[in-house]
C-alpha cells in the first residue's frame, strides 16, 4: 500500500474542504463524553482516545423516519379517508473522521444483514453507499480492548477507505478502497517519506502491547453446549441490570424497532435502535414472552455475537472487541468473561 | 483491612440461613469493582471492600422479592434504600441481613477520567482516604481524594451504614465537607433560560438506554415502567430532546420525597449526564417543605405518599 503523510494542521484544512459537501462527522467532546458529531466551527477532533459512542450512527442513525403519512377526508364522500405516504430516503454524503479500527469493523457485520443476496434495506444501503470511512490506527490500548482476539487488530483496515496511523507531526495514510485512494490525491498530502516506516512500527508496537490473544474459535460450539445449563446463564448475568447501554453503544448491534408515532392526522414512520436487554424486546402479541429473565437475555447479546452470527456467516466473530460493553456497564460486566468461562465450562463437563 | 475480615467472618457465620449475600468482587481492572453474590463459603473470599465499590448492592432487591433470605453488604448511603423500601413496604426487613463498615467514600469514574484523559489508560488508582496515587499510561500521579470522589461522598451524613444486623470494623468519622451539593449551588446561579437550555443541550445527549432507571434502588417498576407502555403510549419511540427530557422528567418526578440521593443513576449512565441535579433539587425541596429526608426512617411515610390536612412544617397564610 502506497502511503503518505498529511500533516496536523493540514489534517484540519482537510476536514473543512471535506465538510464542503459532506456531512463530516468527528469525534468531540460532548458533556465530558466523547461522540461523533458533524464539523463545524469551533469543534476540535479529539483523537487521543476511543469515542464514547460508536461510529454505526453515520449509517444506521438511533432514530431514523422512513415514510411520512397523512390521513385525508375526501370532501365528497366524508365516510372515505385516504392516506398519502412519502417516502424520505436518505441524501446527504458523509465521511466519518477519526473513529478507531474496531468501530469502523463493526459495519461489517451490518453489511452482512442488511446488504446481501436476499435482502438490501434500502435506507441502509443508500447511506452506506454515500458514507467515506477515515479510520485512525491505535497508538494505545486501554484495558477493556480485544480487538486482536475476535480476528481484528489495531491497525484493522476492515471497511475503512483510508486508514490514518499517528506519527510525528501528522499522520501516515495509506488508501483502503479505491475512493479512499481518490481522497489521498487531495493537495493535503505529501509522499509518506520515512513516516511510513514509523507507522508501522506504531503499527507493531501497539499490537504488541495487547498481548497474546485468547482463542474464540471454539466458542460456538461451547456456547450452545451451555445453552440450557440455566444455573450457568443466571451466574453470569447476576450482575447484569438490563439496561441498553451495551447494545447502545455496540458497533456491531443492529438490532431495530419500526413504529407509527402520529400527530392528529399526520404521523411519521421510525426505526429506532432496540435492544435485546430489554423485556419488550421480545414480548409478544399474545402477552406471551420467550424471554422473561435477565439470564436469557444476556444470553441472547453474548450468543448473537460469539455463537449465531460466526455459524451464520462463515466464522465472522460478531464482535469487533472495542470493549465499549464493558467499558460503559454500570456493572462492570465483561463479555470476555462470560464466553471464556463458557469455553471453560465444557473442559470441566467433559472432564467429569 | 480489618473490616473486612470482619466483614468475611459475620457472612461466613450467617449464610447458612441465607439463600445469598450480594457485595462486591474485583472486577476486570484495577479501577473497577463489580457485584458479587455470595451463595457458597468459597465465594466468600471474593469479597473486596474498597473505593471501588461503587455499585448498590440493594439495586438488585427488586429481582429477589418472595420470601428469599438476602444477606447485604452495605455503604451508608446504600443502606438508606434498603430503609426506604422497608418503609414503602417493597420489602419484609425479617428477610434481610445487612452487614454495615465505616464508608470513607468511593472514586468517581467520570472525575478521574476528565483529569487523565480516559478512565482506560489509568492502570492504577491507590486511595489513604485523603490522597489517591494513580498510574496513568506509565506515570505516577497523586490528587486529592476529594477532588475525585462521588460528588454524594462530599455532602455525606450517612457513612456508616444504618439498620444494620452486623457491623464490621471501625466507624467512620468522616464529616460532610459541604452541607449544600457545590455543583447544585452552582448551576442555581444561572438564569432560568440558562438552566433550560443546558437540559436542552443534556438531553439531546440521552441515549435512553434506561440505565439510570435500572440502576436505580427506588425503581422497582422493573418491565411495568410506563416509559415503555404502547398502551397507553405516554412516550415516542423517538430518541429526541422532547421525549428524553419527558422520560427524565417521569423519573424524577416518581422519586421525590423517595430518592435516597445514592447516585447510581447518574453513575450508571453511559454518557455522563449530571441528572442527580434533578434529584439533589428536588430532595432538597423535600427536605425544605416537609423536613423530611428519604431513606432514614424506616417507621416514617414519605410526604408524597399521605395526606394531611394540616402539613405540621408548613405553615398556612389564613
Amino acid at each position: 500500500m502506497a502511503c503518505k503523510f498529511i500533516s496536523n494542521e493540514d489534517t484540519n484544512k482537510w476536514l473543512e474542504a471535506l465538510a464542503k459537501d459532506h456531512v463530516v462527522f468527528v469525534p468531540v467532546e460532548d458533556g465530558g463524553s466523547v461522540t461523533f458529531r458533524p464539523f463545524a466551527e469551533g469543534r476540535k477532533p479529539v483523537l487521543d482516545r476511543m469515542p464514547v459512542r460508536s461510529p454505526k450512527e453515520a449509517v444506521f442513525p438511533q432514530t431514523e423516519t422512513l415514510l411520512t403519512y397523512k390521513y385525508e377526508k375526501d370532501p365528497e364522500n366524508p365516510e372515505r379517508t385516504a392516506v398519502s405516504i412519502k417516502e424520505t430516503l436518505p441524501r446527504e454524503r458523509a465521511v466519518v473522521f477519526g473513529a478507531r479500527p474496531c468501530g469502523t469493523r463493526g459495519m461489517s457485520v451490518f453489511d452482512k444483514v442488511f446488504d446481501n443476496d436476499r435482502i438490501r434495506d434500502p435506507y441502509y444501503a443508500t447511506r452506506r453507499e454515500n458514507t467515506l470511512y477515515i479510520t485512525l490506527a491505535c497508538d494505545k490500548v486501554e484495558s477493556t480492548c480485544f480487538c486482536h482476539e475476535v480476528g481484528s487488530g489495531p491497525a484493522d483496515t476492515t471497511c475503512s477507505d483510508v486508514l490514518l496511523t499517528p506519527v510525528q507531526g501528522g499522520f501516515a495514510a495509506e488508501a483502503v478502497t479505491e475512493r479512499g485512494g481518490k481522497m489521498l490525491e487531495a493537495s493535503f498530502f505529501a509522499d509518506g517519506g520515512d513516516k511510513c516506516a514509523e507507522a508501522e512500527a506504531v503499527k507493531k508496537a501497539t499490537r504488541e502491547m495487547l498481548g497474546e490473544a485468547h482463542d474464540y474459535s471454539d466458542a460456538p460450539e461451547k456456547l450452545m453446549a451451555a445453552f440450557d445449563d440455566d444455573e450457568f446463564w443466571e451466574e453470569q448475568a447476576a450482575g447484569c441490570i438490563n439496561c441498553g447501554a451495551c447494545t447502545y453503544l455496540c458497533p456491531t448491534c443492529y438490532c431495530f424497532n419500526i413504529t407509527d408515532e402520529p400527530t392528529g392526522t399526520t404521523g411519521k414512520r421510525v426505526r429506532t435502535w432496540d435492544t435485546c436487554m430489554s423485556f419488550q424486546y421480545t414480548l409478544e402479541g399474545s402477552g406471551h414472552n420467550p424471554r422473561t429473565v435477565k439470564a436469557s437475555r444476556l444470553k441472547n447479546r453474548v450468543n448473537h455475537k460469539f455463537a449465531y452470527i460466526p455459524d451464520t456467516y462463515d466464522k465472522h466473530i460478531g464482535c469487533c472487541g472495542c470493549g465499549r460493553c464493558i467499558k460503559s456497564c454500570p456493572a462492570s460486566v465483561d463479555i470476555r468473561a462470560i464466553v471464556k468461562a463458557a469455553q471453560a465450562r465444557s473442559v470441566k463437563k467433559e472432564s467429569k | 483491612m480489618q473490616a473486612l475480615a470482619e466483614l468475611k467472618d459475620q457472612i461466613r457465620k450467617a449464610l447458612p440461613e441465607l439463600d445469598v449475600v450480594i457485595g462486591w468482587q474485583q472486577g476486570y481492572d484495577a479501577l473497577h469493582t463489580r457485584p458479587l453474590f455470595i451463595r457458597s463459603e468459597e465465594d466468600i473470599d471474593k469479597l473486596v471492600v474498597n473505593e471501588f465499590c461503587v455499585v448498590n448492592p440493594s439495586s438488585y432487591l427488586r429481582e429477589m422479592r418472595g420470601g428469599k433470605k438476602v444477606g447485604l453488604v452495605l455503604k451508608g448511603c446504600d443502606s438508606r434504600s434498603v430503609i426506604q423500601l422497608i418503609q414503602e413496604e417493597l420489602l419484609n426487613k425479617d428477610d434481610l441481613t445487612i452487614f454495615g463498615f465505616g464508608c470513607n467514600g468511593v472514586l468517581n469514574h467520570a472525575k478521574l477520567q476528565a483529569r487523565f484523559g480516559d478512565i482506560g489508560y489509568i492502570e492504577s488508582a491507590e486511595s489513604d482516604g485523603n490522597t489517591v496515587n494513580l498510574v496513568v499510561a506509565g506515570n505516577k500521579e497523586t490528587a486529592p481524594f476529594a477532588e475525585l470522589c462521588a460528588e454524594k461522598c462530599l455532602t455525606c451524613s450517612y457513612p456508616n451504614t444504618l439498620q444494620c444486623s452486623h457491623f464490621a470494623g471501625e466507624e467512620s468519622d468522616k464529616k460532610a465537607e459541604a452541607a449544600q451539593d457545590k455543583a447544585l449551588e452552582e448551576f442555581e446561579q444561572l438564569s432560568m433560560e440558562e438552566r433550560f437550555a443546558f437540559w436542552q443541550d443534556q438531553m439531546r445527549r440521552c441515549i435512553r438506554c434506561y440505565a439510570c432507571r435500572n440502576a436505580c434502588p427506588m425503581c422497582v417498576c422493573k418491565d411495568h415502567c410506563l416509559a415503555n407502555s404502547r398502551q397507553p403510549k405516554w412516550l415516542s419511540e423517538d430518541v429526541d430532546v422532547q421525549n428524553n427530557f419527558m422520560f427524565q422528567m417521569i423519573h424524577v418526578m416518581h422519586l421525590t420525597g423517595r430518592c435516597v440521593e445514592c447516585g447510581e443513576c447518574e453513575r450508571a449512565c453511559p454518557m455522563d449526564i449530571p441528572i442527580m441535579l434533578l434529584r439533589r433539587k428536588m430532595a432538597g425541596i423535600v427536605r425544605d417543605v416537609f423536613a423530611y429526608n428519604a431513606g432514614t426512617n424506616a417507621e416514617d411515610t414519605s410526604p408524597l405518599m399521605r395526606f394531611e390536612v394540616e402539613e405540621p412544617t408548613i405553615e398556612e397564610r389564613h
